[in-house]
Order: structure tokens, then C-alpha cells, then sequence
């Protein structure tokens, strides 16, 4: 009978510890959307802030975070994907992978501020690049690079041994099948990985701090070596720095919303992605 | 048809060369990082303790020949205000700066270029026996009975050890790092302590108790809390969680290390719950079926079988969440007051290393000894976040020793 009754106890605090976690999830989404809706419309999506960022819109820092973005999967992605292949494809079993795969690892651990001082140092000032987007770029790419390896990784290794063998069989070279059968056949999982890093990417504060981000720029960036302005940043200095932080709340909310509505939408597109996949596979 | 092929080849051979490059890129990338953090950031210890351009100068009579940045900051600060105190003559220390000249000798004495000062300057110190003058390097004050103290730099042992976090501080700018350690390791270890049991009890309800239907629903719920943005989350502390921890705990400021533990606690929770979960759901079903067989509970088996066996793989989870919480910046610094004292109470505001590097290096002079300071921190947070890293992989590693 005891026995019983502890397992139920237990059991009742799983489940309720289970559902204070959706409800924390629930409590804050819903709070930025209840609050952030009714600021979103046309005007706050393509307007530029006005009156000490209280009114107006946060177009700047859309094109902001959409140029960061780009420029970071433009290094990122061809780089992680090009050393996934070689960990999986090339690279034997010993030592060299392990290695690797630690330094994959130890680098996706490292604070995300740390990624800023390397940035601004290596970048910014020795070489020379000044705050600019494409100093922000080449920080947030390599934040982004062990997501990517890691996923390509993985879709490398759902593609089935007999493949390659089938295909080497044939006569090909080895670079041959993983160009015509390899990464044909991985390509949905890959995209997922880019699915996420872009993600990843667009949420991050602390390595565009000291390497692109500005307050508030009176027009959009022309070129590589300027400053931008990008939503999480714009976010920060909104709900800490503004001049008037009461009347910018709102504007506060919106950037969260429409932050928190192109990280979410990455990350479900990506694990919409990965599902069907698994289905096709098991099909 | 020869020719095509030879290129190709080579272009081949290109391919795979680029390939076996990139695949250390990651490596090099530590690499890098490791560089750039450890030599800006060793930097401060060639840095002079006076602030930079600027040195102390007494009268050549005085006994004493040098001071230690506490002492010469209780000098500024008026705590210490005898010479005595610091092994020199029972006189009051007279503090001289650079902006006192200019009340004694009108501009005009001074040359154009202020070529006469540092003549003036030395005729000042010889005269007064008790002085302490605190003057640029450039107008270094001559004349026979002129003494500088002197200049050490700053030694590893004030900044690891100091307790006092004052970068701008003049005439001795003091770069003493355990508040800001101490800061950071409370807030990351009661956010662990809140999130452990919480994130453990769900990771145990998602393997062990959960229908289908259920986990279908809080997967993705954790992983989206996963995909948020630290900064949403630091605002969403900023104005939902900063008043409440306020008003029921009915303090004078909401902004405390409880409410820093509070949030991490919320975004290390999907890790943990992630990292427990795997370790939970490998448990081979063959250990779980012989205990049920053996009369036990479920509950009973999953503390006494499942859990004994995934403990290197939780222990991973607590570490990677330390991890998490330790290098977290924006939410931490959007919640916790930032106040660069040492953390003498949950309840009082507290400064964290990554929240100190965010909030001053955009105002330090690159190449001065604020700035490496702040590169020196960075060197802290990535080696401790390399330990934990590595730790982690060496407990989830044990694991597979055991049962292979």
C-alpha cells in the first residue's frame, strides 16, 4: 500500500512539474503576443523609429538582422557544411575525428559574449574592419558553425551505406558519389541544420554588441563596412537605454514579437521538416 | 577528351584538399579565439597599476617609496590621511593634482605650451615634504628633491584575488574579479538548484510516465523554449519578473540575484530536461522489465534501476546547465542590478562576468588596461565553460565504458 502511494505521490509531482513547464512556456509566449499584437502593423514593420524610438517603426532593424543573417550562413554554411563532409565521409575513426567532433563541441559551449571579445578583437581592430556588418557576419558565423556541423553530420549519416557503395561500385570516385549521391540524398536534413542556425542567428544579442550593432541609424546600411541595426539589439536598447522607456514599451513589445516569430518560425519549419523526413524514411 | 579529364582531376583534387582544411576548421577557430582572448587579456599585466599616463610623486625626503593600489586609493578616498599609516613620518598627507597648479600659478607663468610647468611643478614637491602629487607622465615635474614612487604593474594576485571591481577609478583604477566570480557562480548555482528538480522531475515524466500523446505535446513546448532569445527572456524578466519578485518578497528593488537564478533557472530548464531525458530513455528495457518482474513498482524502479544507471548521463545535464547559466548574458544582465560588490545575499543585486564584459567594453579604450581587463574576464568565463565542457564529455564517456 505505501509502495503504492509514493509512486502516486511521485507521479503527481511529475506531472505537475511537467505542466508548470508548459505554462511557463504558454505565460511568456502569450505575454509577448497579447501585448505585442495590436502593435504590428504595416507602418511598424517598414517605418523607421521616430520621436526618441516611442513611435514610428523598426524597418532598420529588420534589414538589419536580415543582412546578418545572409552574410553569416554566406561563411558559415559552406565552411560547416564542406568540414562535416570530410569528419563523415573522409576522416577515419581515430583520433583526428575525435578530436574534431570535441572541438565541435567545446566550441558550441563557448558564452556567446565570448564570441563578441574574440570578434571585436580579431575583426573590429586588428583587422580593421571597424563596427560593421561584415565584422557581425563573420562572429555570428562561427557561433553558427558547430550547429551546422553537427547537422550535417547527422543528415550524412541517415544516408544509407549502400549508396555510396552502389554508387562506387559503379565507378565512380569517391568525391563523385558524394557530390552525385551523397549530399543529393542529405540535402532536406542539411537545410534543416540551416533552418536552425538562421534561428539561432537572428536571436543573438551578445556577440553583435561590441562588432556591428548601432543604437539608431538614420538610414539603412549601403554597404559591408557599415553599421546596422538589428532586431535583438534594438530590442535591449528598448527595454533599457531609451529615452523614454515607458512610451517605448510598445515598441518593445512589437520587437519582441516579431523576433520571438522568426526564431519560432525557423525552429518549427525545422522540426517540421525533420518529421516528415523521418516519415518518408520509415515509409 | 584527355585534356577534360586531367583538369577535372585536378579541380578534384582541389576539392578534397579544401575539404581535409575545413574539417579542422572548427579546431582552428578555438584556436584562434584562445589566442586573441589570452594575449589581449595577458596584456594587463604589463599595465602599469596608476592609471595610464599618469605616475605619483612625492619629496625625495619622504621615507616611503612605494604604494599598493588599495593604499593609494584609501589616500584619494580620505580613509588614510597620515603618512604614518603607510611607514613614513607622522605628518597629513597632502594631495596634490595636476588642477591645483593652475590655482597656484596663473597660465601666463606656464609658457605657452606649458613648457614651465614641469619646472613649477618640482619647485611645488621640493617645497612641500608631505606631498603627494598625482601629474601626467608628460609634465613629469623636475627638480633635485622631485621622487617618483615606483610604477609596478598590475600583478596577477590583485586581479584574481581583489575584492574591489572599480575599472575607472582614478588615480588607481582597481581590477579585483571576485565579485564578479562570486556574482556569476551564485546566480548560475541556485538557478541550477531550482532548475535541477524541476528539469530532472520532467525528464522523468516525459521517459518513464508520459503517454505518446502527452510527450507529443511538451517535446516541442521544451524546445521552443530552447529556441527563444536570451534577450526576450530578459525583458520578459525585466518587466514580469523583476515586480513580482518585488512585491512578494517586498523588497526595495526587484532587481536581485534571486531574480538572475530565477530566469536561467527557466532557460537552463530545456537543456536539462533534453540532456536527462536521452540519459533516462537509455536505460536497455531488459534491466527496466527485471525489476518490475522482481514485484517493484514503476516508481520504485525508476528510482532504484533507471536512475542509478543514467547518473553519468544526468550529471552531464547539470553540468552542461551550469554551463548554460555561466556564460549567459543578456537576460542576466537585463534582471540582476548589475552592482559590482560582493554578493552578500540572494536579495541584493549582483554583477556577472558576462554581464560586466557587455556593459563596459563598449565604453573602454581599446588597448587600455580596462579593455584587457575585460578581455582577462573573457579568459575566465572561456576556461571555465572549457572545464565544464570537457567535464561533460568525459562523464557521459564514463558511461559507455560501463556497459560495453
Amino acid at each position: 500500500m505505501n509502495k503504492k502511494l509514493s509512486q502516486q505521490i511521485a507521479f503527481i509531482i511529475f506531472k505537475l512539474f511537467g505542466i508548470l513547464v508548459v505554462a511557463i512556456l504558454i505565460s511568456i509566449l502569450g505575454f509577448i503576443i497579447v501585448n505585442g499584437i495590436s502593435v504590428i502593423n504595416w507602418k511598424f514593420l517598414t517605418a523607421f523609429p521616430n520621436e526618441g524610438m516611442t513611435t514610428g517603426g523598426i524597418f532598420p532593424a529588420i534589414v538589419g538582422t536580415l543582412y546578418l543573417i545572409i552574410g553569416s550562413l554566406l561563411f558559415a554554411f559552406p565552411l560547416g557544411v564542406m568540414s562535416a563532409i570530410y569528419t563523415h565521409e573522409y576522416a577515419g575513426k581515430g583520433w583526428i575525428v575525435k578530436t574534431i567532433r570535441m572541438m565541435t563541441n567545446n566550441l558550441a559551449s563557448i558564452p556567446s559574449i565570448v564570441f563578441g571579445l574574440f570578434g571585436m578583437a580579431l575583426f573590429v581592430n586588428k583587422l580593421n574592419f571597424g563596427d560593421s556588418i561584415i565584422a557581425g557576419s563573420l562572429t555570428l558565423g562561427l557561433l553558427a558553425l558547430p550547429v551546422i556541423i553537427r547537422t550535417t553530420e547527422e543528415a550524412l549519416k541517415a544516408v544509407p551505406n549502400t549508396y555510396r557503395e552502389a554508387s562506387l561500385a559503379l565507378g565512380a570516385t569517391k568525391l563523385q558519389t558524394i557530390k552525385k549521391v551523397v549530399i543529393p540524398a542529405a540535402m532536406p536534413n542539411i537545410i534543416t541544420g540551416l533552418i536552425l542556425s538562421i534561428g539561432r542567428v537572428s536571436g543573438e544579442t551578445a556577440p553583435i554588441l561590441f562588432t556591428v550593432a548601432a543604437y539608431l541609424l538614420p538610414q539603412l546600411p549601403t554597404g559591408i563596412f557599415d553599421q546596422a541595426m538589428a532586431l535583438p539589439y534594438h530590442l535591449y536598447v528598448l527595454a533599457t537605454s531609451g529615452t523614454d522607456l515607458e512610451a517605448s514599451r510598445p515598441m518593445a513589445y512589437g520587437t519582441a514579437l516579431v523576433l520571438i516569430m522568426i526564431v519560432l518560425t525557423m525552429n518549427l519549419l525545422a522540426s517540421f521538416m525533420r518529421r516528415k523526413l523521418e516519415k518518408n524514411r520509415s515509409k | 577528351m584527355q585534356k577534360r579529364k586531367i583538369i577535372r582531376r585536378i579541380l578534384d583534387n582541389i576539392t578534397e584538399k579544401l575539404l581535409t582544411i575545413s574539417g579542422a576548421v572548427t579546431g582552428i577557430a578555438i584556436l584562434f579565439i584562445t589566442f586573441f582572448l589570452f594575449t589581449e587579456g595577458a596584456a594587463l599585466f604589463q599595465s602599469p597599476q596608476v592609471e595610464h599616463g599618469y605616475a605619483l610623486y612625492v619629496n625625495s625626503s619622504n621615507p616611503v617609496n612605494n604604494l599598493q593600489p588599495e593604499e593609494t586609493k584609501a589616500i584619494f578616498d580620505a580613509e588614510i590621511t597620515n603618512w604614518n599609516t603607510l611607514g613614513g613620518k607622522n605628518s597629513e598627507i597632502k594631495i596634490f593634482r595636476i588642477d591645483d597648479a593652475f590655482q597656484i600659478y596663473p597660465e601666463s607663468e606656464l609658457g605657452e605650451n606649458y613648457e614651465l610647468l614641469p619646472a613649477k611643478l618640482g619647485e611645488i614637491i621640493s617645497k612641500e615634504e608631505n606631498i603627494l602629487a598625482f601629474l601626467p607622465t608628460q609634465y613629469a615635474p623636475q627638480g633635485a628633491a622631485v621622487k617618483a614612487l615606483a610604477g609596478k604593474n598590475i600583478q596577477p594576485k590583485e586581479y584574481f584575488l581583489g575584492k574591489e571591481w572599480l575599472p575607472t577609478a582614478t588615480p588607481v583604477p582597481l581590477f579585483g574579479v571576485l565579485p564578479l566570480v562570486l556574482g556569476t557562480l551564485l546566480v548560475s548555482i541556485v538557478a541550477l538548484l531550482i532548475a535541477l528538480p524541476l528539469g530532472l522531475g520532467v525528464a522523468i515524466y516525459l521517459s518513464e510516465m508520459a503517454s505518446d500523446k502527452q510527450r507529443r505535446l511538451l517535446k516541442p513546448v521544451i524546445e521552443l523554449l530552447a529556441g527563444i532569445p536570451s534577450v526576450v527572456y530578459g525583458f520578459f524578466g525585466l518587466v514580469v519578473l523583476v515586480p513580482i519578485v518585488q512585491k512578494t518578497l517586498n523588497l526595495p528593488v526587484g532587481e536581485t540575484a534571486f531574480t538572475g537564478s530565477l530566469l536561467l533557472a527557466i532557460m537552463a530548464l530545456p537543456t536539462i530536461i533534453s540532456v536527462a531525458e536521452d540519459a533516462l530513455r537509455n536505460t536497455p528495457r531488459t534491466m527496466r522489465e527485471a525489476s518490475l518482474a522482481l514485484g517493484a513498482t514503476q516508481w520504485q524502479t525508476i528510482y532504484r534501476v533507471v536512475i542509478p544507471y543514467a547518473k553519468s548521463g544526468i550529471s552531464a545535464a547539470v553540468v552542461l546547465g551550469i554551463g548554460r547559466a555561466i556564460g549567459e548574458t543578456m537576460a542576466v544582465m537585463m534582471v540582476t542590478g548589475n552592482a559590482a560588490v560582493m554578493p552578500h545575499s540572494l536579495m541584493e543585486s549582483v554583477r556577472t562576468i558576462p554581464a560586466t564584459i557587455a556593459a563596459e567594453l563598449g565604453e573602454a579604450p581599446a588597448g587600455g588596461a580596462h579593455y584587457q581587463a575585460l578581455f582577462l574576464l573573457g579568459c575566465i568565463l572561456f576556461v571555465f565553460t572549457m572545464i565544464i565542457s570537457i567535464s561533460a564529455e568525459i562523464i557521459s564517456k564514463k558511461k559507455n565504458y560501463k556497459t560495453h
